[in-house]
This record gives structure tokens, sequence and C-alpha cells, in this order.
């Protein structure tokens, strides 16, 4: 009856997030992300796809950002000054909060350090956050008379959201990243059970089954202890916002507690700010949290200082967090030169890396890195890996599709094999389509949805209450008439409807002779044909009526003479169309005659 | 249903569709302004009031009311006059709408003495905010416990003879004392938390959606509505921009019925204009090397006055003079204050993306300006310096630590208390305290509607029935004259009061249903007129959750081989769609020349008054013909009557 069509501009791929959605007429665009591993035309979306001739603007009825990691959101101000779009961007308000800042971060390091030109300017990012719409969690926004958005809490940074777009009775969830674990500063995703015709979530873990936390955790500390003790430094790339701060409160318990000395620097600026950010959207973080901050606020660290360039000389140990996460480019990246040459040292990367990256490439066991200017930097460094980032794993997912239970899942934002993978448990355990569209592939799901009508209460009531009666759980047929005038469809009785559009109703009546022999009186010739019918007509109302005549629900039975026989009586048998069955049935019955024992 | 006599602390139940809703929850807490201050520190003046002595010289009151300045007071644990309870059986209400945290103190009463099992649904800085009045409230009465507790005054032949407003009290034996901390959490623990325009089903039949009233920190007004009817439910709102996202009108047009409590207390007085008084009275007392009370509630108009006094001060010279803000949950207040940014106005939210915090007073707080504590003990006692501002609890004056500061300075006619809150009235609140040197300034602050707006709200959204409180339909008592302070819309409000059921004037016709797809393809539209199409509907209804279903019917069973006609059940039809209701009229001559095609020969035509009468002589049957009747009487001859049956068919239309 009516089409999902759904173009990707990130499919089998992690790092740049933008999906077009086209539900029931209404095109909305999801993430507007950029690719970090490219440094040219390649790192933005290529918004052709969207529409060939015309605006944007015409053509979108929305843009949702789920959260601020730019590959879900770097190219948004790109995308709405540069190319061209006016109509409303929705996100939470951390994200709001948040994404200019680590756009301009991100706009610095390229143009500033690299002296890019033909790219977004701050002017241009502060124009974009102006046509952002900040929602709250589970704040129903109606886009426009049809077309609804609700967030729901996705867990996977702080102010990361999933959404529900909805337009009449066809919805879509469209997760952004997510976790189903609670960590250390942020609660799980949660959605209630929202049927969504179509789910389309990220698939980076999609084959991941990830240990027990604790572990993790306790690995982590474990090897940041020991590079310290041996008197070695390490290097953590973060972003600043999200995992650092789930690390800083994991480091910054665990020196608590074992009495460390080793300094730990937080790499300046963004960060402090970052901090300052969860002190202000704590009820964007987790139960304990929230609850102990009027005691103890966790973002206010004793341990952990803001990091200068210069001490990355400094002898002996230290622990730093340094951004970008992924080592492509800024301060880890400054930092990870210097010490990549000494083996004392250990680099822990705590989240994924796009491909193309420095992150990638050492973790894939490169060890000797062509940089810029064809200098060869040889790794050696300790490369670790750890997955904290918080992305849902394969059991992460299926548990979402459990709460959301679907129509239709589309993986996204993940590598092809694994998607492959993921897609074929999905369709096993919960026998629903699964799909996952290649960059610019238009995927399109039919579905089928319910047509809602109005229905008068008073049919409603009488069928209820017919309905309710013997057996509740019987499913009862109900009878009315459909009318539909302008698009508007109403369900009333027939009555109603005869009545509504000006028609009067037809009566057709039968009435049938049947000749009986009995040479009683008449009078009592109408006993008996009513004794007969009472024993045999359990279900149905009997009624001898004061004048002689027999009524069997609606319908008439009168016992006459016949006017020359006196030994046959006539039954006139009078029914209305409406009871033509039981008329008819009654007439046959009554033609094979009276019982003789009775009476 | 309405529970509450209080226009401000309203607690209605509505009944909507299968569900009943309980408004807000409300605490009528004047009925302590009957009680004596329960002091901190004990009081030699308190305690040597003299007892009350009836006019025939009878003493047996004495120990349980105290007289003083001509006023009598009940020496006792303050009570509270409660919601009624026996109205209906609370224990059916199915869930609580709260629209802000002054309006649900009394929740405790409700979900812990009535069998209430339902769900209560507020934001999540009502919840927060109400809990921390809740806990100041609990803490200061229990921190000072009283040996006994009066009854006797309440025996309706002993309160018969009492003075003015004790003898006239209602309910007294309803009257309630505090409930306790763990009653606290329990109750709080049945609160399911929410966000505005967040659509909230209720046992499929009912949507409630709270929306943006402007007023405090996560207040609402709710929407409760099916597909067909919407009632909204209006509670203290303000259109001032004071520090809370402004209120959200849009939404409320097209009510069917608009429910409208907590209007302003103070009509005629100003907001703004009150703040100006209160920062220059303040001032001037400062500056006269006295003391300032304000005695207030922990949040909500206390974070504007501090934003007031943060750019008043330094302009009046006072950046020296210590504010101390006393409370149980002072620090909880502030805190919380600065974490709710997505509640707050667009300024204040605009700061938050910097980040700052949105609040000024975390800069007074920095630069040691303003100084909280959790009580006159402890910490306070060393930093206590004078002349300072103290901002404490509670606004009766008759418990928390305002109760020592009245003490403490009101005998010195350089100390100003300055009032703010206008939910108690003033001169009773200082009753038991006269005589007074103290200054006392009144500069009631309350952002709540006033009638104007009122009225200009009601023009805006529509709605076609207006309901309120009796209080509001009426000028008040003291102003008899003023009829612009009433409600003033068309058609004239309807009003309720304690204790009154009222039947809200809407009548339901419709209700949504679906029809599944494979049902849908099966439908045959007829088109009667020019876009208006019919198409009988048989099918399966099913009912979950009040939602209902239409579905294909089942494929009649085969029937069973051989009929057997002695099982009559078997043919009893049952089931099976009825008749369809028929339309139109037959022409006789087309019906006739149909007649003849099929084989009757001696068709005969009589004209009667309405109509014809068709004879077939051969078959002794006659069709009586009308506009809108058929009758066929004929013998018994089934194959005839059915093939009559469809010739007359095919002249007709089926519904």
């Amino acid at each position: 009856l009516s089409s999902v069509s759904l173009g990707a501009g990130a499919g089998q791929d992690v790092g740049r997030s933008c999906i077009l959605v086209s539900i029931a007429g209404k095109n909305v665009m999801l993430d507007c992300g950029m690719h970090m591993g490219y440094n040219d035309d390649r790192r933005f979306p290529d918004f052709s796809y969207i529409t060939q001739n015309g605006r944007l603007t015409d053509f979108l009825d929305c843009v949702i950002i789920s959260h601020f990691h730019l590959d879900h959101c770097g190219a948004l101000p790109y995308f709405s000054e540069m190319v061209g779009y006016d109509g409303p961007i929705y996100m939470t308000h951390p994200t709001k909060a948040i994404c200019p800042i680590l756009l301009e971060d991100y706009r610095k390091i390229t143009v500033d350090k690299k002296g890019e030109t033909n790219f977004f300017t701050s002017q241009m990012i502060k124009d974009c956050m102006k046509k952002v719409v900040a929602v709250h969690l589970h704040q129903t926004v109606q886009v426009d008379e049809e077309l609804e958005i609700k967030a729901y809490y996705a867990g996977h940074v702080l102010g990361a959201a999933m959404f529900q777009i909805k337009v009449g009775c066809e919805s879509v969830v469209y997760t952004g990243d997510y976790n189903m674990t609670p960590d250390r500063h942020l609660g799980a995703a949660w959605i209630d059970k929202c049927r969504p015709d179509l789910l389309i979530s990220e698939s980076t873990y999609a084959t991941t089954i990830r240990d027990s936390k604790r572990c993790r955790e306790r690995d982590f500390l474990k090897k940041v202890h020991e590079t310290v003790e041996r008197g070695g430094k390490v290097l953590i790339p973060v972003f600043a916002l999200g995992r650092a701060q789930e690390l800083c409160i994991l480091l910054e318990t665990f020196w608590e507690r074992m009495n460390l000395k080793a300094p730990i620097y937080f790499s300046t600026g963004l960060t402090e700010k970052a901090n300052h950010y969860y002190k202000l959207f704590i009820t964007w973080t987790n139960q304990k949290i929230r609850k102990t901050f009027v005691q103890r606020n966790m973002f206010e660290f004793k341990h952990i200082k803001a990091f200068d360039r210069a001490y990355a000389d400094n002898p002996g140990p230290m622990v730093v967090f340094a951004t970008p996460g992924m080592l492509h480019a800024g301060q880890s990246l400054q930092i990870f030169r210097k010490w990549a040459g000494n083996e004392k040292n250990m680099v822990i990367m705590p989240g994924y890396c796009v491909q193309g990256t420095v992150g990638h490439k050492i973790l894939s066991g490169q060890r000797k890195l062509e940089m810029e200017g064809r200098q060869i930097l040889e790794v050696k460094m300790q490369v670790e890996y750890m997955s904290f980032s918080a992305h849902a794993d394969a059991k992460g997912i299926m548990q979402l599709i459990r709460q959301a239970e679907p129509r239709n899942v589309l993986l996204v934002h993940g590598e092809a094999k694994k998607m492959e993978f993921l897609k074929q448990k999905i369709e096993q355990e919960f026998h629903v389509n699964c799909y996952m569209p290649a960059n610019g592939e238009t995927t399109t799901i039919f579905t089928n949805p319910s047509i809602p009508v109005d229905i008068s209460l008073g049919l409603l009531k009488r069928e209820t209450a017919i309905g309710l009666l013997p057996d509740a759980k019987k499913p009862k047929l109900m009878h009315g008439t459909l009318i539909m005038k302008d698009n508007s469809f109403r369900l009333v009785s027939s009555e109603q409807a005869l009545k509504e559009l000006g028609l009067t109703e037809h009566q057709l009546r039968f009435t049938c002779r049947v000749h009986i022999q009995d040479p009683r009186k008449e009078h009592e010739t109408g006993l008996r044909v009513y004794n007969h019918l009472k024993a045999i007509l359990k279900d149905y109302s009997v009624q001898h009526l004061p004048d002689g005549s027999i009524t069997v629900e609606s319908i008439l039975i009168q016992a006459t003479a016949h006017s020359e026989d006196q030994g046959t009586k006539v039954l006139l048998v009078s029914w209305t169309y409406q009871d033509e069955e039981l008329g008819s049935y009654l007439t046959s019955l009554l033609k094979k005659g009276l019982p003789q024992s009775t009476a | 249903y309405c529970l509450s006599g209080h226009p401000t602390l309203p607690c209605n139940v509505l009944k909507f569709k299968s569900t009943t809703i309980m408004l807000d929850c409300g605490l009528d807490m004047t009925s302590t302004l009957n009680f004596l201050p329960l002091p901190l520190v004990q009081s030699p003046r308190l305690s040597k009031l003299p007892g009350w002595v009836l006019k025939d010289g009878s003493t047996f009151l004495d120990k349980e009311l105290k007289e003083c300045s001509g006023h009598v007071f009940v020496d006792s644990v303050p009570e509270f006059c409660l919601p009624e309870t026996e109205l209906l059986d609370l224990s059916t209400v199915d869930v609580i709408l709260i629209s802000n945290y002054h309006c649900m103190m009394a929740l405790p009463y409700i979900t812990e003495y009535t069998g209430f099992t339902g769900t209560v649904y507020a934001t999540e800085p009502t919840v927060q905010i109400g809990r921390l009045l809740m806990e100041e409230l609990v803490n200061s009465i229990e921190r000072v416990p009283k040996a006994q507790s009066a009854s006797m005054w309440k025996n309706k032949e002993v309160q018969r003879l009492l003075p003015a407003p004790l003898k006239d009290a209602v309910e007294v034996s309803m009257w309630r004392k505090c409930y306790t901390m763990p009653e606290v959490n329990a109750a709080l623990s049945k609160i399911q938390m929410v966000g505005y325009s967040q659509k909230i089903e209720l046992f499929g039949a009912v949507q409630v959606t709270p929306l943006s009233s402007g007023y405090a920190l996560g207040s609402s007004n709710w929407i409760i509505q099916s597909h067909y009817e919407k009632v909204s439910y209006v509670s203290g709102s303000s259109l001032l921009t004071t520090h809370p996202q402004p209120m959200d009108q849009a939404s409320l047009k097209n009510s069917d019925v608009l429910i409208l409590t907590g209007l302003t207390q103070i009509p005629t007085a100003n907001p703004d204009g009150m703040v100006g008084e209160f920062c220059s009275n303040l001032a001037m007392t400062v500056r006269n090397g006295g003391n300032v009370l304000v005695p207030c509630y922990p949040s909500g108009v206390i974070y504007d006055l501090l934003e007031c006094l943060y750019q008043y001060i330094d302009s009046a010279g006072l950046s020296n003079v210590p504010f101390y803000f006393i409370s149980p949950v002072a620090n909880s207040s502030l805190e919380f204050s600065q974490i709710f940014a997505e509640w707050l106005c667009h300024n204040k939210q605009t700061k938050v993306y910097l980040p700052e915090p949105p609040f000024p007073h975390a800069e007074l707080i920095q630069t040691n300006k303003l100084k909280h504590y959790p009580s006159i003990h402890g910490d306070f006692s060393n930093d206590f310096k004078q002349p300072c501002v103290v901002f404490t609890g509670h606004p009766s004056l008759r418990f928390g630590d305002v109760v020592h500061f009245m003490e403490l300075w009101g005998k010195s006619s350089l100390n100003t208390v300055i009032f703010t809150e206008p939910d108690f009235s003033y001169l009773d609140a200082l009753a038991p305290y006269q005589p007074l040197a103290m200054k006392c300034v009144y500069c009631p602050i309350d952002t709540r509607l006033n009638f104007i707006q009122v009225s200009k709200l009601l023009k805006e959204v529509q709605p076609l029935h207006v309901v309120c409180p009796e209080q509001y339909t009426q000028p008040p008592p003291t102003q008899s004259h003023r009829t612009d302070l009433m409600i003033d819309c068309q058609p004239a409000p309807m009003s309720y009061r304690r204790a009154e059921v009222l039947t809200l004037p809407y009548k339901r016709r419709y209700e949504k249903i679906e029809i599944m797809p494979e049902l849908a393809d099966s439908l045959v539209p007829l088109e009667i007129k020019p876009g208006i199409s019919l198409a009988t509907v048989s099918a399966v209804l099913h009912t979950k959750d009040n939602k209902h279903v239409l579905q294909l019917p089942p494929k009649p069973p085969q029937a069973p081989g051989g009929k057997k006609r002695k099982r009559v059940s078997d043919d009893v039809p049952e089931g099976k769609p009825p008749k369809p209701l028929l339309s139109g009229s037959i022409p006789v001559e087309q019906f006739v020349q149909t007649l003849e095609k099929h084989g009757f020969s001696d068709v005969k035509v009589e004209d009667t008054a309405k109509g014809h009468i068709v004879l077939l002589q051969e078959a002794e049957t006659l069709i009586q013909l009308e506009e809108d009747s058929t009758h066929i009487i004929c013998d018994n001859d089934e194959p005839l009557r059915v093939k009559l049956r469809d010739l007359v068919l095919k002249f007709l239309q089926k519904f």
C-alpha cells in the first residue's frame, strides 16, 4: 500500500553516516556525517543522491542528528550552508551544545593546520546551528501535520539518541550509535515496544560479543599500571567526549585506591569544557552519578590535570589522554610521533578506528608508517586495542530488536562481512526481513498498514456488549457500513448510514401461507405451534402474544382457519428480508407439520 | 470530582472514558496557621503564653490552646488539611498527573493510605524539587519533637465554642500530621518521569501529554485526550518570562473542556513591581544596619530573587553583605537548579551551550556572597555575621529555621521581614509573634496567570467549555466591587467547590478502529453520491488493550457431508452476516416486464393508494409494491419465493 525507500550514504562502511528515508511521502535525512579517513571530496556524503535538481530544502522535510560524533554530524555545516538547506534540523540538547564545538575544532585542524581552503567557516557553523531545534527525550515533535519524531535514550555518548519517525501508521526507528550495557557514566539504551515497520540499526560490532565489562576494565588498568611501573608513557587517544570521561573516572578511582603518583594529563581546552558539559547535562548520565552529584560531582577530577605540549618531553612515566581518537590528526598524533620509538611506551586505542587513519594502520599490525613528507615512522611502542567504545555488540543489537519488535531490519554503519553474518542471525531468530544496502543503494520496503477509521460509539458499544456476554474470547462478527467521503472513513451501523445519506430504507417482506391439517380451534393450533417451536428453537426468543399470534425473534406467525376447509389451518408466516434465513427455515419446518404427540 | 477547596492547591479527579485520573494532589497548609510555631530552641516567650479560658471560666482546654495577642492557637504538632478522601474510592484512581512541585505535597497521603495502586506521572524537575520540598517539610517538623498532640479541641461540641478562625475550620477531624521520610520515598517511587510533549498512553484508551506551563521548573499543564475528545488541564501557568520554559499555549487549542486552576492568588500585585519593592526594602534595611529575613520555599521564586539581587547588589553597594540560604535542602536545591537546562527558558539554555551555569547564583556562591547551610546549627553559627540577609523556610512561620530568626530579630525595629510567597496571609502568619517591633513588608510575588491574562488565553485557545473553582467565578470577598477579578468567558464557566461532583458537558460519538489490510482489500465500495462511497463491512472485532481491530472473518468451516436435518441447531443460521438493509424503490412497469421475461405470464397490476399490487394468479401470489416497501405474499412454495426475491433485489441497493 505504501513504501519506505532508503538511500544510504554510509552503508557497509563505518565512517560516514548519512541516510535518506522516504516514508509515506515524507523525506527525512538521518545524520550528516563525514569520513575521517579521507581528506578530499570523499569525506562528505554525496548529496546529489538526494535530489538531482531542485533545492534540498524543498525536498527534505527534516534532518535528524543522532549524536555529536563527527562521523554523524561532521558534514552538517557543509550540507546546510554550502550545499544549502534551510529546513529544520533536530538533535537533543547536549548534542546541540557540544556539536558546534567539535565542528569548530575539526575545522581548525583542517583549515589552520593543513591550510585547506574550500571548507566551511566558523560563521557557517554558527548559522547552521541556528537551524537546529533541540528536542527532549520522549518528546513527540510534530514536524508538520503528519510527520512526528520522538527521541529515545541511546547511551553511546552524552546526548546520543535513537529516533522514531512516524507518518500515520508507518514508522521507522533509527538508532544512530547506541549501547545496550550501561557504563560508568552513561545508562543503557532503551526503547519501548513501538513495533516500527523498519528498524535501521548500526552494526559496528556486528560479530563481536564482548567479554564482561569488568574484565576489560581490569585488563585496561593492569596494562596502564604495568607500563607506568616500568617508567613508560601511556598514550590514550580519545575523543573529547564520551569514552574519555568513562576512562577518566576509571583511572581516577584506580589512582585513588592504589595511591599512585604518576601524573595523568588530559589534552587541554576542549576537555575541561567537556567535563563541564557533563556536569550541566548530568540528567543524561546514569542513575548512580545523578544520585550522588549533589555530594560529589563525578566529573571533578583530583588526579587528572590539563596537558601542556611541553609535558610530552618530560622524563618519567605519565598517562595522557589526547584527542582525536583515531590518531588521524592533532595532538594525539603529535604525541604518538614523539613516543612511538620507545618500546617502553604504550598506546591504547580504546575505540574503533576508521580505515585509512593511523590508528587503523597500527591496529592492523603495520609497524612502519609513511607520514606526511615521505617520512617513515617506525613504531616500537606497544599497541593495545581495547574495545571501550560504546557501541552495541551483536547481543545488544539482538536485544534492541527484541525490545522494539520491528517488522523489518536494516543494518548500516558496519563492515559488509560482519553484517552478512548478523543479518542471517536476525532473520533466523526473529523471522523478519533484514537488509544491508551498500553506499548509495536504495532499498524499498513495502509496508502494509492497517487503515484507521472512525467507528460510531453506539455501534461499538452494541457490538462489544454482545461480544462480552457469552464468551469474551470468542471472536465476534460485527457488521456495519463504511462511509467514505472526502478521504474520511467512518464505520457506522447500516441504519445510521442510510439516515445520514438521506436514503430511506426499503422494506422487503415475505408472507408465506403454510397449510397444515389440524381440526382444532385456531388458538389451540396456535398454542401447538408455539409449543413446537419453543421446543425446537431453544436459542431463540419464541413468544406467544395475547392475540394468538406467535413471534420468533421478529418473525410473525398467525394461525387462521382456512376459508373453505375447517380442518385445515393456514399459518401465515411473515418476515422481512433481514430475517430471510430464519424465515425460510421456519416455513420449511412448519410445512412438515406438527408433531402428533403434543397437546 | 473536586477533592480540595483550595483553588491554587487543587486535587481533582476526572473520569474519562474508562480511566480515573487524579489531577494534582495539593496539600492545603493554611491549616498550620492555627498552630503555635515550633521553635528550634526553647522559646521562653512561647512557653509562657497563657492558656485559653472559655467564657464560662472552664479551663479544660488550657493545655491545648494558648492565647497570644487576642488570637488563640493550638499548641501541638501542626496538622494539614487533606484532600477529601470520602467522595470516591481513591483506590480506583488509575493515574495521578502532577502539574508542579507545589501541587504534589499531599501525594504520600494518597498513595500510602488509600490503597492506591496506579502510577503517578510528573516531569523530572517536579519530582526532584518536590522531593526537596517534602524533605524540608518532614525535616523541619521532625527535628522538633513535640510531646503532646492536641485533639480535644477537635470535638465538634468544643469546636463550636472556640473563637473565630478555629470555629470555622473545616473538616478538622480529617486533619493529619505530617508524613515521614519513608512514606515520601515510597510515594515518590510510584512516580514515572515524563518529558514535555511526551504522549503517554493509558490503557490504550486515553492519551495524556504534559506541556510546559511556564510557572516553575518542570511545571506542566496536561492534555487528556482520546481520538475525539480533548480535555485540557491548566494549573499554575505563567506568561511571564522568569527562569522556566515559556508556556505552551498553542497545544491547548481545540479543547472540548478546559479545566482552569492555580491562578494568581494576588491578582492586584504586579510581580515585577514587587521584585523592585523587595530589592529596595532589602537595601534600606541593610543600610540602616538591620537584618532582612525572607521566609521562602527552597525552590522557585528564590532563584529569580537571587538573580535580581545578583544584578542589584553591586549597584546598591551591598556587595559586602552576606546572604544566607538556610534549609536542609539548600545545597541540593541550588545544584539541581543548574542541571535542568532543558527545562529552562531560552536565554538560560543558551548559557549552558557555552558552557556556563544557567543561574548566576553559582557565581554568588563562588564569590562567597551567598552561603548555604543545612540548618542554623553547625557551621552557620560560626560564620554568622550581621547585618545580613537570610532566606529560609517555612513561609507559614510555623516551623523551620525561620521561627528562630523571628524570635531573634522580632524585637528590633531595625530588622525587616519580607514576605514574598503568596500562599499564606502574612498577618495570620505573624499573629503568634505579636507584639512585634520588626518591620514587615509584604511583597507577594505570584507569577501565575492573572484574570486579564486568563481572558486573553481563553480567547486564544477557544475551549468549548471552561471549568474552574467557584472562587474564580466571583470577585474576591474582600474586593467585591472588582468585577474584573473573575473569569469572564462565553459560555459562562462551570464552577465546582470542595467535595462536589460535576458532570462535564461532552458526548462521545466516535472511536478509532483499525481495519486490517486484508479486510480492506476485500471491501467493495459502492458510490452512492458523487464523492461518497459505501461499503458493507462484516468482520471480526478484536478488542485488546482498548484498541479495536477489524479482521477478516474466518472462512466458514466446511459443512459436514450429508445434510442431516435432524439436528436442528446445525441448520439454525448463526454467525452468518445478517442480510443487508435495502434501499431504493421498484418501478412497476420494469418489474412486470422482468417478471414476464422470467416466465410469469399472468401478471396483473392493480393500482392502490400508495402503490401497486402485482398479482400472479396462477401461483396465488400477491406482491405489494410501495414507495419504500415490498411485500410478497405467496403459498409455501420456496423455489418460487426465492425466485421472486431475487428479482426484487435486482432493483434495490444493498447496505
